[in-house]
């Protein structure tokens, strides 16, 4: 055999583990999903073919509605506030000098914190009555919300605890403002560029390609929303009226009618849709960055 | 003057993400009583708790489960993600670039929607109710992990494997004896990545595990929680004290691994 034969042949055998498991996991499930939202499928008889029925039902359906909303509104709360704050962590672990490591650590260990454990705690510091939150809220003269119970505040509080593992995003923002070059900085000084516009017309451009990278990761990983909230007011959790309204979002409704009601034909059907919701957002993104994000090396 | 400013600020960054730590395992130390008392310092002090939680549910079973699951899914993922990465970085042959395509478009791809057919895979082939769906997919590689050490092997001097090929060095020699040794950092990163991610995940434990006893650590507080956190008659002080019990592993575990956490994060960034 040729030396390129010989090549090829070992390259195949090295991917072949994920052939193998892209066509059993990925392609197949998704050629499957699809036939299965055309059907209505309990487990217990056969699937029975019914067209678009399953995309209809959804369409009416006032649950989805109430979980896109939800999920749409949770959304737009999370992630302007996990870029903001991430962003001014990370400016100012940069000024911490030898002291960044120990403060980067601080910062990261929620990340490390399992969901449902996060969920547990955060229930009793978010608790309206006497949750160290509103404790806290209280020194400066403010009562606060009943964030686990009064449906207004559930979507408020979840982002305020999502808060907590800002950490992951922050030490992505460290990274890429360690390589924005300093010159720049002093040109910028020796113009008399205030501290605001520093960051306005060099900070930001510098970092904008890290910026755009979470803004889409976010927003994908933030319409997916699942673990904390499923953890707090879901399951056995008695709990099903008002709270679980407020915080049912888009892959808990789904989960729920696959996994509870089995409607594995319908729940096939919501899957999509979300996928297109999610490709249609990110599209939008990255329309959107051509706009706003410099890449280093590029001409502006 | 400004160096006031900037420790001021890393102060309160330290109090806002520290705080919660220290208010649950404080918390989890105080008597039913006084859990929601904020106070600092448990008093009195009741370690009682982790005795209590112990003995309702099976915490050392679920502690038990929660290593083995996510030490296959870790072992796997690393395993099997370094042999596909090496393939795509090592050999040069007709439709590789369109596959790695692939491999980058599947990480775009929401999980849900392949929740519900893969299930039904499971459940074809008998194996729904067990712990083997949670981290046997792992065993074909993981798209962002192929992705990453990738990036570690084509950043790999091509001299040393060139010279071993020279010397007659198969495939395989050159990847086991060559690739993994010198792709180590970045297998770590793979493993500690994987590794939190099975310890800490939810959601495959509520799709396919029925049996309290086969239950990872977060299912399990799933049921604690469930259990002793509702209602008047709410037992906080076991659900802290469990919570407790299933975040110290992984925060030890950083403090050990952390560089390499780090370091994963920033590859993540895909450029």
């Amino acid at each position: 055999m040729s030396v390129t034969g010989r090549e090829a042949r070992a390259g195949w055998l090295f991917l072949s583990p994920w052939i193998i498991g892209f066509l059993a996991f990925t392609a197949g499930p998704m050629l499957f999903s699809l036939w299965l939202s055309l059907t209505h499928y309990d487990m217990l008889r056969p699937p029975t073919y019914v067209g678009l029925d399953n995309y209809r039902e959804a369409l009416t359906d006032e649950r989805v509605g109430t979980a896109l909303w939800n999920t749409v509104f949770f959304t737009a709360l999370h992630v302007p506030a996990q870029v903001v704050l991430a962003l001014a962590l990370a400016s100012l672990l940069r000024r911490a000098g030898r002291a960044a490591g120990f403060f980067r650590t601080v910062v990261y260990l929620p990340v490390m914190t399992p969901p449902v454990a996060l969920a547990a705690l955060f229930l009793l510091l978010l608790n309206g009555q006497n949750g160290a939150i509103n404790a806290f809220l209280g020194w400066f003269g403010f009562t606060g919300p009943n964030w686990t119970t009064d449906p207004t505040w559930i979507k408020p509080g979840l982002v305020v605890m999502s808060l907590w593992t800002v950490g992951s995003t922050a030490v992505l923002y460290l990274a890429a403002l360690t390589r924005v070059p300093l010159e720049r900085y002093e040109a910028a000084r020796l113009d008399g560029a205030s501290p605001w516009r520093q960051f306005w017309h060099i900070t930001l451009p510098g970092i904008s390609g890290t910026v755009y990278f979470t803004v889409v990761v976010n927003t994908i990983a933030s319409l997916q929303v699942f673990t904390e909230a499923y953890a707090m007011f879901f399951g056995a959790r008695a709990k099903q009226s008002a709270e679980g309204d407020a915080a049912l979002f888009y892959v808990i409704h789904l989960f729920q009618e696959a996994f509870g009601s089995l409607r594995m034909g319908y729940a096939s059907a919501l899957a999509w849709g979300l996928f297109l919701v999610i490709a249609l957002v990110t599209a939008v993104q990255v329309r959107l960055s051509r706009r706003y994000v410099h890449y280093e090396g590029e001409r502006p | 003057m400004k160096r006031v400013g900037v420790w001021a600020g890393l102060l309160v960054v330290a109090l806002a993400f520290g705080y919660p730590f220290w208010w649950l395992v404080s918390a989890s130390l105080k008597d039913r009583a006084h859990v929601f008392d904020n106070a600092l310092l448990p008093r009195p002090f009741s370690p009682g708790n982790y005795v209590e939680v112990w003995r309702a549910v099976p915490l050392l079973t679920w502690v038990g489960n929660s290593v083995a699951v996510g030490l296959a899914a870790a072992v796997a993922a690393t395993a099997a993600s370094a042999v596909v990465a090496f393939g795509f970085a090592m050999f040069r042959f007709p439709g590789r670039d369109a596959l790695f395509g692939v491999v980058l478009a599947t990480m775009m791809l929401p999980a849900a929607v392949t929740m519900v057919p893969v299930y039904l895979e499971w459940h074809a082939l008998g194996l729904a109710t067990t712990q083997i769906p949670l981290w046997a997919q792992n065993l074909f590689g993981s798209a962002f992990y192929i992705f990453l050490l990738r990036q570690f092997f084509l950043g790999l001097p091509g001299e040393v494997f060139d010279a071993a090929k020279v010397d007659g060095a198969n495939a395989w020699r050159l990847f086991t004896a060559l690739g993994l040794p010198l792709a180590r950092p970045g297998l770590v990163v793979v493993f500690v990545f994987e590794l939190k991610a099975a310890w800490t995940d939810l959601i495959k434990p509520l799709i396919y595990l029925r049996e309290p006893d086969l239950y990872t650590l977060p299912r399990g507080l799933k049921a604690v929680l469930d259990r002793f956190g509702e209602g008047g008659e709410a037992q906080w002080e076991l659900v802290l004290a469990a919570s407790a019990v299933a975040t110290v592993p992984m925060v030890l575990l950083f403090l050990v691994a952390q560089r390499y956490f780090v370091r994963g994060t920033v590859t993540q960034h895909v450029e």
